[in-house]
């Protein structure tokens, strides 16, 4: 009996320590990534990554300064693409939503934020590359504006489902229309919530890089207007970091160190607002 | 004006249908037509994407028909394609990613749900969340310049208590199924963490009391109780998880090795279809080779929306909240 007992103690002891150290080694993952980050791309940062071109191989110096701009107007037409229609689509859900055919929105949107990021690239080569026949930022920002559309879709949704009925009734009440209701009142008092999700959304495509491979390409030098293809900095990294050459290892640590710090300084603003309003939609 | 519930359209049955002018004058319609359009956007995206992978998969469906899935000749230069090797390339790295990250994840969000104080739960809970927003082209960068680093000091320790099984034979480059299946490890835990605590937190909290009412210890309880109670929802952020896996695209390429052959040791450098989509799409010359490079994606496409399918069920049937993720 006491044995017994022994043993199942020992048992609870030992499981309930096992999954503490779980806990400790998932969370060391991120600080792990964070520190070997910090220290080795911080090192090679200076003001040159923001302001030079890529330098020819062997020379040494030069920076990503077209990769930092390529970067944001891939994201700039992304969200000119994905957020109306994401943000539309959400307010449909949520306000005019309740049938069949709104599950079945419901649903592909959930599987169309499941589709492989390259498979998007594919889907961005063939409708934009292939007629025009050249690389180019638009297709690039094509393919992040698709994959931009399930998240505004789903958050957009889902804050304005936090916004209470009584709102909607008072406005009613008073004599407002459905259509004024929902602009002057729901969607407002929803604002913050939609901002942060979209603001989410963008960090995450921000670092995507495979739609990207086969869509705005890349580009040593700067790109202007919309039809060239263009540097962006996650491509830039993957780039540099399988090449043979020590210096553009340091480059990619550089890239990686900007690239996840502006990810997680968007990351941690957003979810510490949401924190304080409600659920964080991925 | 009937105004009980905001998500029922306006309009009774029963009422003599307004004219189209009247209708759209009142604006509520002009809002619903204009959002219901957005959502029509959606699901047109979703349909041509399909058709698109369809339409120009043409050449390579017709010229290897089903045989594609089942030969392994990957010969750009003679214009034989077969996905075998990348299928098996995507579902062994998937499946060591599954064997590691399920103990380590569902270990932490027991832990995290059931033993952690709640503030310390949230604060740990906010930082695992961040790992999954890391891109992946940065583990990429860190499989390659640290893990594998790390794994060529534990491999002889590996191989010493494994190596007699055919999986740890061989040569270890570094760049292996295995380290593939070690990266994608750690960009899926996150997701398993996050769901599944969320999905022990909301089991009932009287399931446990009356366990331990009868004398159960805190992780027979955990074990015998609430993990069979929350069994469905685990497993539906088991197979979100294995999707996220199966369509990885930036870290695996740069750890796989980029090797099409068929090998049994996980030590040997493979290829997935995601990496060889990624690796030869720009370099792919004439219609054939580029055909059967967007059936490789065709391929992806199908198993991720299978697997995502069966997933946001199973946890949709747990938790209302599951199907926002």
């Amino acid at each position: 009996m006491t044995l017994h007992l022994i043993r199942r103690k020992t048992v609870n002891w030992v499981m309930l320590s096992l999954t503490g150290l779980c806990t400790l080694i998932a969370s060391g993952i991120l600080f792990f990534i964070l520190g070997y980050l910090a220290i080795h791309g911080a090192a090679s940062l200076n003001w040159n990554f923001f302001t030079k071109l890529p330098t020819p191989v062997g020379e040494t110096g030069g920076g990503m300064a077209n990769a930092i701009v390529g970067s944001a107007k891939l994201l700039l037409l992304a969200s000119l693409f994905g957020v109306p229609i994401g943000f539309l689509g959400g307010v449909y859900l949520a306000e005019f939503g309740g049938s069949a055919f709104s599950f079945f929105v419901r649903y592909t949107t959930d599987l169309l934020n499941g589709v492989p990021s390259i498979v998007i690239g594919i889907f961005a080569y063939t409708v934009i590359v292939l007629p025009q026949k050249h690389f180019s930022t638009l297709a690039g920002g094509l393919a992040l504006g698709v994959m931009m559309i399930p998240i505004a879709v789903r958050s957009t949704e889902e804050f304005l489902r936090a916004v209470p009925t009584s709102l909607r009734e008072g406005a009613m009440a008073l004599g407002a229309s459905k259509a004024k209701t929902i602009l002057t009142v729901v969607i407002p008092a929803a604002k913050h919530g939609i901002l942060t999700g979209i603001m989410l959304d963008l960090a995450r495509v921000a670092g995507e890089t495979a739609p990207l491979l086969f869509t705005s390409f890349s580009n040593r030098f700067w790109s202007p207007g919309w039809e060239q293809p263009t540097a962006a900095l996650p491509v830039m990294i993957f780039t540099y970091a399988i090449a043979p050459y020590e210096d553009w290892h340091q480059q990619a640590w550089s890239a990686g160190f900007v690239l996840l710090a502006l990810v997680l300084t968007v990351n941690i603003i957003a979810r510490i607002i949401l924190s304080k309003k409600g659920p964080v939609p991925r | 004006m009937a105004a009980t519930s905001t998500t029922v359209a306006s309009a009774g049955p029963s009422r003599p249908a307004p004219s189209f002018v009247q209708r759209l004058r009142s604006g509520d319609q002009i809002a619903h037509l204009i959002t219901f359009g957005a959502a029509v956007v959606v699901l047109l995206i979703t349909a041509w994407l399909v058709f698109e992978l369809y339409t120009n998969s043409v050449l390579s469906r017709n010229k290897f028909g089903w045989k594609f899935l089942f030969t392994s000749t990957w010969d750009p230069v003679a214009g034989e394609f077969g996905a075998l090797p990348f299928i098996y390339g995507t579902t062994v790295t998937a499946a060591l990613s599954l064997l590691l990250a399920i103990p380590l994840g569902v270990g932490a969000a027991i832990f995290l749900a059931e033993l952690a104080p709640p503030r310390i739960s949230d604060a740990l809970t906010f930082l695992i969340e961040l790992l999954a927003a890391v891109p992946s082209v940065i583990i990429g960068l860190l499989g390659v310049f640290v893990l594998i680093p790390i794994l060529r000091t534990v491999e002889p320790s590996i191989r010493a208590v494994l190596g007699w099984t055919p999986l740890f034979q061989g040569p270890f480059y570094g760049v292996s199924v295995f380290s593939a299946g070690v990266v994608l490890a750690i960009m899926i835990v996150p997701f398993i963490i996050s769901i599944s605590r969320e999905i022990i937190l909301s089991v009932p909290g009287d399931q446990r009391e009356a366990a331990l009412a009868l004398g159960a210890t805190r992780w027979e309880t955990t074990w015998d109780v609430v993990v069979p109670y929350a069994r469905k929802g685990i497993m539906g952020s088991i197979f979100l998880a294995l999707a996220r896996a199966l369509g990885e695209t930036m870290a695996v390429t740069m750890v796989i090795g980029n090797d099409p052959k068929i090998k049994a040791s996980l030590f040997a450098p493979g290829y997935s279809i995601a990496a060889v989509i990624a690796n030869e799409f720009t370099e792919a010359t004439g219609d054939l080779y580029t055909g059967a490079l967007i059936e490789l994606g065709l391929v992806l496409f199908g198993l991720t929306i299978l697997i995502n399918a069966v997933a946001r069920l199973l946890v949709v049937s747990t938790t209302s909240q599951g199907s926002a993720r």
